[in-house]
């Protein structure tokens, strides 16, 4: 039977399982969404502005292991998904983005609402298409949808113009695909794995460095027999937190900009270094040349090669999927008659706690008259049981979660962690909550991040989001501020959000459930009295301390063993 | 170091693009870049000339083959094997300047493609720097144009970069 164009992407989308569509509606995207109108089997969420709507789509993806999918129309509606898809793109995100497109005979006209979606997203994405005929629709999101979520994951966006999603053509959904110039990989080389196995047995000081690579693998189980079987210190990167228990003596913290003093110590001393899924960017070794001075050597998993090498030497490189490379490598180490050195283990052990001792551990002081922000991210997790998806946006909020919810479980602490995007947290979080309805999820964000999506309350009231929104309101952009503080003499440019809103208000606005908490004792009381309301979505304004930094800290440029601690307490 | 890279991609819309914007986003250097299909009408393939440290050219390649319109790539630096460019140049010439040019070309194993009274179009393909030592070679101030496609590169004997 033949279908209009329109027909035939829905219908290809209920082929792929999906089961939300975010999206916004326009003009080019007419057709789309008639056809989807005139369908059950895929619920569309309407956001308020089409960033939200990528955000949303990735918080899906992140907190499941589905592809998200977004819609939106031609021209501003593209551009305005533009910082989610990047935001996706950085992150690797499995994600299909289908945008409208002004008619084809219209293209390069300067028609209205018209952009170069593909040339714009270009960049940003793992892979894009302007379809040209409407036989091409069903091939090309299969092709999208393996992209997506294949190899290193990554967004891939579909562009329809407007007339050919109303042309007609008989739909056959592939029910295979191959591309000849893509074919990702699948276990490692096993001479190189040999090579892993034997350097982390003869290690005296070895340790794992894991990163959200492991997580999208679905490999922290094997991550987890890992670290045990071999006995060592892990860390786990900002995006990796949770693939490793945090709970775990082994666990060392994360590293890096805002990583504990341990875990940025081993990472600098140690003598064989096996990165998994990590990438060994600014924010976790700070300087590269104060990172390379050690003789350490570097074993380095990932399934993306280009990102082996790029920016640090390595001894044992494996290209595969983690996974399965992991699986190997457990293989290989058992099989081994080689078994670790205890006595250089216990040495090194002894020297990991000793920087445990001296780092303090993350510590803050609290206050019985000003509620600390760090506070409230303990009792979170208490209030919790540890067991909430927390997503964040970018700022000193960003790392307090990080560093003091403990998370246990991959796929639980979902932010952007490569582009650092504000306005990121509500948006996921309505994702989030969509792939794991019934569960607990909460948004910690600042005042300054919350405004950047906080349309996004209206969506959440229309399809019955139960969010918690833990606003930690410093009246700074917090992070700016530390920097100004530290760096540009106490010179607070800019960095003041004054004429701030009620939130109350503003959450009772929206229908939801507004609360103002300005007492430390209040703020245990009030965090079970908001998740103790299962089915609203409830906006926590907590009034935290407008000096409190985030410590420790490597300042930029410097290195992992540079870093500063917090004041004494 | 100058590498020469030789890779076989999808002949579709924008997959020259994805090329050149891989070398603007990542800042890698560009000297030339030609393209054009194969014997096989869905692929291009494409030479490109740049430079940069062993790091950099490792990078360059792995993000090239990242690129899912890119099918192969080969460093052709890496091992034995042929480049050529063609050039066109037009130069001013009257009658008592055109022996030389003609004699010039000549050693250079060029064609003179067009004369008028005052002008001579010198065709010449061989390897970038002998085009370079042409251009040293003419009289400078007789050059009116430049034309230059960038080198095409091809592995020696065996060395084949085919799908």
């Amino acid at each position: 039977m033949e279908l209009t164009g329109a027909e035939i992407a829905i219908r290809c989308l209920q082929k792929e399982g999906v089961e939300y569509i975010f999206g916004y509606p326009g003009g080019a995207v007419l057709h789309l969404y008639d056809a989807l109108f005139q369908q059950k089997k895929i619920k569309h969420i309407l956001v308020r502005h089409e960033q939200a709507a990528v955000h949303a789509a990735d918080g899906y993806a992140r907190s499941s292991e589905k592809v998200g999918v977004a819609m939106v129309t031609s021209g501003p509606g593209l551009t305005n998904a533009v910082t989610g898809i990047a935001t996706a793109y950085m992150d690797s995100i499995p994600m299909v983005v289908i945008s409208g497109q002004v008619p084809s005979y219209a293209i390069g006209e300067d028609a209205f609402q018209e952009v170069d979606a593909v040339g714009i997203t270009r960049p940003c994405v793992k892979h894009n298409y302007l379809i040209k005929d409407v036989k091409d629709i069903a091939p090309t999101i299969k092709k999208a949808f393996y992209l997506a979520r294949s190899g290193r994951p990554g967004p891939v966006l579909v562009d329809i113009p407007k007339d050919i999603s109303n042309q007609k053509a008989e739909f056959v959904y592939p029910a295979s695909v191959s591309i000849r110039s893509y074919n990702p990989v699948g276990k490692g080389d096993s001479a190189q794995i040999k090579r892993a196995a034997q350097m982390l047995l003869e290690a005296r000081r070895p340790m794992v460095y894991s990163g959200g690579g492991v997580v999208l693998a679905g490999a922290s189980a094997q991550l987890t027999e890992l670290v045990r079987l071999l006995g060592i210190p892990c860390t786990n990167t900002l995006m990796g937190l949770g693939a490793y228990p945090a709970n775990d003596r082994q666990f060392v913290g994360m590293p890096g900009m805002h990583g504990t003093y341990e875990a940025c110590m081993a990472m600098q001393h140690c003598d064989v270094l096996l990165a998994v899924g990590a990438r060994f960017d600014d924010r976790v070794i700070g300087n590269v040349e104060h990172f390379a001075q050690m003789p350490r050597k570097i074993i380095h998993i990932d399934i993306d090669p280009s990102s082996i090498a790029k920016r640090v030497k390595v001894d044992v490189p494996v290209v595969g999927d983690l996974k399965l490379v992991l699986d190997q490598l457990l293989s290989e180490l058992r099989s081994s008659r080689k078994k670790p050195d205890a006595s250089d283990l216990a040495a090194w052990w002894k020297q990991v706690d000793e920087w445990r001792v001296k780092g303090g551990g993350l510590r803050y002081r609290n206050s019985t008259e000003i509620i600390k922000p760090q506070f409230v991210v303990e009792k979170l997790y208490e209030v919790t049981g540890g067991d909430a998806f927390v997503t964040s946006d970018v700022g000193q909020h960003q790392m307090w979660a990080a560093q003091y919810y403990k998370f246990n479980k991959p796929r639980r602490w979902i932010n952007s962690g490569g582009l650092g995007t504000m306005g990121f947290g509500l948006p996921a979080a309505m994702g989030v909550q969509l792939s794991n309805p019934g569960a607990t999820v909460a948004c910690v964000t600042g005042e300054g991040s919350i405004q950047m999506n906080i349309q996004e309350l209206s969506t959440c009231k229309q399809f019955h989001l139960p969010v918690k929104v833990v606003l930690l309101n410093n009246r700074y952009l917090g992070m700016v501020r530390q920097w100004q503080e530290f760096f540009h003499g106490n010179r607070y440019s800019e960095s003041y959000m004054d004429a701030l809103p009620d939130f109350v208000k503003l959450a009772e606005a929206y229908g939801h459930v507004g609360m103002r908490i300005d007492k430390p004792a209040d703020v245990e009381p009030a965090l079970k009295e908001a998740f103790a309301r299962k089915s609203d979505l409830v906006f926590m304004d907590f009034r935290t301390d407008p000096t409190e930094n985030v410590f420790p800290m490597v300042p930029g440029g410097k290195g992992l063993s540079e870093v500063i601690l917090a004041e004494d307490l | 170091m100058r590498h020469i890279i030789s890779l076989l991609m999808e002949n579709e819309a924008g997959a020259l693009s994805r090329v050149a914007g891989l070398f603007s986003a990542r800042a890698y250097n560009i000297e030339s870049l030609a393209v054009a299909p194969t014997e096989d009408p869905t692929l291009s393939r494409m030479t490109i000339v740049t430079s940069g440290s062993d790091a950099v050219i490792e990078q360059i390649n792995k993000q090239l083959n990242k690129l899912i319109d890119v099918a192969a790539v080969m460093d052709l630096s890496e091992g034995e094997h042929l480049e050529r460019e063609l050039m066109l140049v037009k130069v001013r010439a009257d009658a008592p300047a055109r022996d030389e040019v003609k004699r010039i070309t000549k050693t250079f194993q060029g064609r003179v493609i067009d004369e008028s009274e005052s002008t001579c179009t010198i065709e010449l393909t061989d390897t970038c720097a002998k085009l370079d030592k042409f251009l040293e070679t003419i009289n400078r101030d007789s050059i009116l144009e430049t034309v230059r496609t960038g080198a095409s590169g091809i592995g020696r004997g065996e060395r084949i970069l085919k799908l």
